[in-house]
């Protein structure tokens, strides 16, 4: 298409779209949130997806429970770029308190669906507006004063698909699955959107550029968000103990894994093979987590940010004592409480070196709800190998948003239990020295609490002790076990997921390493500098910490390297250059730094690169992209 | 040249226990607290009550927070394994083994700082989930490995050695367990190990949470005259509500008391706790008996000792939990990875 949108948002003036844009808009609905129009959004971006048309949903929602403004958006793109885009292209307004801002922020050409109360269309000349009588007509369904408001959300849902030309049946397709059996409601809500979009047809004549037209892109895929991904992984992961104390974003993870357990690691007579416990505090949480893993059990929690600071003490001795858990990090944007509900990248360095003393912790870093999966199952054989902590850091956006996702690949080889001694081992061995590095890995080995010996015992702490894991306060002691634990760091980086690297012809003096959500705008970003303005971008997308060695090569194989952060102080840029020091030739390293709190966009990595390789001089290196 | 043979008096053989140890299995590193610490006075008796009831040492997890009270589980069962975690958290660390696995026999030692101050939140909640647990705060009412600051359960107008004098009311710990719902409250004394001793097999023999406020002197810090904590006041004041005897399962209850004078209560594991009245009509198995005689001893400053709070019907964190019987540590990969049909079925629901 020569008037891709994507272009336009670039590069070119802003005009309104002549012609038809088919399969790549975004919709935002502005309401208030409690008001129930959750499920109308889901219904809408199930519709879209049942059409076979790539699409995403995000939630923008303020920390609150009734009141204050939401935004909900959904993007659908007929190239598969779901991530967040900075143009809204068809408002609904539905929310007096910001509708007139929602509208300032527009570009021209855009479509404003509105209640016809908030009288939008005199506030700008060049949108095209669409006045509906949602109340009233949903008033027409049902008389009861909060069932008709709910209503009234649906009925949008249908003027949308009008307008837009979504299939019906699948609105309906979504609207049953929404509701599943709830009959009544399936039926009035299929009753408000046949309103809704016979209101349009016979007064709404479509006067904008958007619509959308079935694809067959999402044959066998899924929409799911990644806390739910992650919550499946570590079920097949085989978690046997999840502790937890509920915090923002990261409460539905373990929710859903409880919901997961329930239904499929209940044996047939109601007994359970896990136990989830919702702990008193974060701290609590992890004390019971990191004792758990040290019986033997497969142990993990999920938090966020607060919950992380909390547990650092924690951590530190699960660290130094060898001991195997599992964190989960859902990111949301801190200091303190910080934007609880906005998402970001801010606890990478915190996180990764948590707790007092000389700490490192092996991180995962999934960008997907696929990699959620994967990286929740996985981060348990890395635990339980290593003896020591797996960070897991997820973020808001992919945590609690909706992606569509091709099916996850069940786990590809046995569990990874580590280096347990039996019983039958200690009877053949005499003994062991628990904190002894025998195999030259730097990984000891281990017996569990309840093994029937009496070699077996061996007594756990967090204060100096020496291979047999007594108590010494010998500095030599010391030394050594901390040598060797930063030797056992070395084996984790030769087992922690490596890097992808995406390279167009290996030539390409611009290269880009970011991680987590940061994915779906740099891919999007490349594709676009490659076909605007002729840029090719290698691409090396992290997935854990420790850096693998091939990051270094990437870095000196090209002139200049973007590093995509979602924080201010460009910690995955810090993290290189304190690992490589100067091994890094000096001024290859730019920073692209976004922590507004929404998800990152392409057109800020788009910007960001273009005035790099073609703007007055070299990035300034810092941009707060709204 | 040969020698002719000694003739040697054939040694007393050391009792041995029906698990087929002695008491001597049983014993830790050497204590590394000061001499005469109440502390050591208990780990013997945790020693002794461990061989007694025939525990095998193997099947006992021995967890504990931060400070002196936390080091001593160093210091008995060396067969056992041992976790020292951090201050405070003793209730989640245990919590986290016993989930882990249920056949572990969880003794977590703490003290008047690490349960009455910094780990105060975490006790509470532990007490109110009944997780199986004999929870023994060694209670000294000063910070020793500090050197000597107060704790939260020295008693108002307490005098330090300094001349420094607490301004400030007492903790009660057993007083808020059996306000939460502890489901085995005692209060005993370093100083009297035959008592003690019968808490704490009576505790080995519940199934929840156990707690046992022991006064246990310390001797560096807090056993001058004008403590309350000291030994020579815990002599003089202990008053115990009732004499103890723990009768085995294995065991018959032979004796015969007159009428009215006894009580016995039968513990989770078939064997018996004996109370021989003492003076008051006290029933520790009445919750409200329990709170009144707890009032009493903090308004009028009695050091009341002996088990206070008994009961045998509340369900347990695991009960509660549903979990299976086998230990989830232990479960085979086939029941902790659902099979691939379930990953499909549950894409399928995604659908």
């Amino acid at each position: 298409m020569s008037n891709h949108p994507a272009v336009a948002e670039v590069a070119v003036p802003r005009r309104p779209a002549p012609g038809r844009i088919v399969n790549d808009l975004s919709i935002q609905v502005a309401t208030v949130n409690g008001s129930g129009s959750q499920s109308s959004n889901l219904v809408l971006l199930r519709s879209l997806f049942g059409m076979g048309i790539p699409v995403g949903g995000k939630n923008l929602f303020p920390s609150n429970i009734a009141g204050l403004p939401t935004w909900f958006t959904i993007r659908a793109n007929r190239d598969g770029w779901v991530g967040r885009k900075r143009e809204v292209d068809i408002l609904v307004a539905l929310n007096p308190q910001t509708a007139r801002s929602d509208v300032d922020e527009l570009s021209p050409g855009r479509a404003v669906l509105y209640e016809e109360g908030l009288r939008l269309d005199r506030q700008r000349d060049d949108l095209v507006f669409y006045p509906a009588p949602f109340q009233k007509l949903a008033a027409e369904v049902v008389r009861e004063t909060r069932l008709k408001k709910l209503l009234a959300n649906m009925v949008y849902v249908g003027v949308l698909g009008e307008l837009l030309s979504i299939e019906r049946e699948e609105i309906y397709r979504a609207i049953e699955r929404q509701f599943r059996r709830k009959k009544t409601a399936v039926r009035l809500n299929r009753q408000a959107v046949d309103l809704g979009a016979a209101y349009a047809r016979e007064n709404l004549p479509k006067r904008d550029a958007y619509a959308v037209a079935p694809m067959n892109e999402n044959e066998g895929k899924i929409l799911i968000d990644g806390n739910a991904a992650a919550a499946l992984g570590s079920m097949f992961g085989g978690v046997s103990v999840a502790t937890w104390y509920p915090i923002t974003p990261s409460s539905s993870l373990v929710e859903q894994l409880e919901g997961f357990l329930k239904r499929h690691r209940k044996r047939d007579d109601g007994k359970a093979t896990y136990a989830v416990v919702q702990a008193e505090d974060e701290i609590a949480a992890a004390g019971m987590a990191i004792a758990a893993g040290w019986a033997g059990a497969r142990s993990m929690t999920a938090t966020s940010g607060p919950g992380i600071s909390l547990m650092s003490e924690f951590v530190g001795l699960a660290y130094y004592a060898e001991i195997p858990v599992v964190l989960w990090d859902i990111q949301r944007v801190g200091p303190s409480t910080g934007l609880p509900t906005r998402t970001a990248q801010g606890d990478l360095l915190s996180t990764y070196t948590l707790s007092h003393g000389d700490t490192k912790h092996p991180c995962l870093l999934p960008a997907s709800t696929r990699e959620c999966f994967e990286f929740g199952w996985k981060a348990f054989d890395l635990s339980e190998r290593l003896q020591t902590p797996i960070f897991v850091l997820s973020d808001l956006d992919l945590g609690m948003n909706i992606w569509a996702t091709d099916p996850f690949e069940y786990p590809d080889r046995p569990m990874d239990r580590g280096k347990v001694l039996s019983r039958a081992d200690l009877r053949r061995l005499g003994g062991f020295r628990r904190y002894a590095d025998v195999d030259g890995d730097a990984i000891p080995w281990r017996t569990l609490p309840g093994t029937d010996h009496p070699g077996a015992a061996y007594f756990t702490r967090g204060s100096g002790h020496d291979e047999r894991a007594e108590y010494t306060e010998s500095g030599e002691a010391y030394v050594r076990v901390m040598e060797r634990l930063g030797r056992k760091f070395e084996t984790a980086r030769t087992l922690v997921p490596p890097p992808v690297i995406s390279e167009a012809d290996g030539r390409s003096p611009v290269g880009l390493i970011a991680f987590g959500t940061s994915d779906h705008p740099v891919e999007e970003a490349r594709v676009r500098l490659r076909d605007l303005a002729a840029i090719e971008v290698d691409y090396l997308r992290l997935r854990a910490l420790p850096f693998s060695p091939t990051v270094l090569d990437f870095i000196t194989s090209h002139r200049r390297v973007v590093v995509v952060d979602q924080n201010r102080d460009g910690q995955l840029l810090q993290l290189l250059r304190s690992e490589f020091g100067e091994r890094i030739p000096p001024g290859v390293l730019r920073s692209l730094r976004h922590f507004s709190g929404h998800p990152l966009t392409a057109a800020t990595v788009v910007d960001f690169v273009t005035e790099m390789e073609i703007g007055a001089g070299p990035a300034a290196g810092s941009t707060a992209s709204p | 040249m040969p020698r002719a043979p000694r003739r040697r008096r054939t040694p007393r053989r050391p009792k041995t226990n029906r698990v087929g140890l002695q008491q001597r299995d049983y014993r830790g590193k050497p204590s590394t607290l000061c001499k005469g610490c109440g502390h050591d006075a208990i780990s013997s008796q945790l020693i002794r009550a461990f061989f007694e009831s025939d525990v095998r040492p193997h099947r006992v997890a021995k967890l504990s927070g931060i400070g002196c009270s936390s080091k001593t589980p160093a210091y008995f069962l060396n067969q056992s394994h041992g976790f020292n975690a951090v201050h405070g958290r003793m209730p989640s660390v245990a919590t986290g083994a016993v989930l882990a696995n249920r056949d572990l026999i969880a003794v977590g030692v703490s003290g008047d700082g690490d349960t009455a101050s910094i780990g105060m939140g975490q006790f509470v909640h532990l007490v109110r989930r009944n997780l199986p647990l004999i929870y023994i705060v060694e209670n000294n009412g000063v910070y020793g490995l500090t050197k000597g600051q107060f704790s939260a359960t020295a008693d108002e107008n307490a005098r330090l050695r300094s001349g420094e004098v607490n301004r400030l009311p007492n903790i009660d710990l057993c007083g808020m367990a059996v306000e939460l719902g502890a489901t085995y409250v005692a209060r005993s004394f370093a100083g009297d190990p035959k008592q003690l001793v019968a808490l704490l097999r009576g505790a080995l023999a519940h199934n929840g949470t156990a707690v046992i406020d022991i006064l246990s002197p310390c001797v560096t810090f807090n056993n001058h005259p004008g403590s309350t904590k000291s030994y020579t006041w815990g002599k003089t004041n202990e008053e115990p509500i009732q004499l103890l005897d723990f009768v085995p399962a294995v065991d018959q209850i032979e004796v015969d008391y007159e009428e009215g004078t006894t009580q016995d209560i039968q513990l989770h594991d078939g064997s018996w706790v004996r109370l021989r009245k003492l003076g008051r009509d006290y029933d520790p198995t009445d919750r409200h008996d329990a709170e009144n005689l707890l009032l009493e001893a903090q308004e009028s400053g009695l050091f009341l000792t002996g088990l206070i709070y008994l009961n045998t019907k509340k369900r347990t964190l695991l009960d509660t939990l549903e979990l299976c019987d086998e230990p989830l540590a232990l479960l085979p990969e086939h029941e902790l990875r659902p099979r691939s049909e379930v990953l499909d079925e549950v894409f399928g629901s995604y659908r």
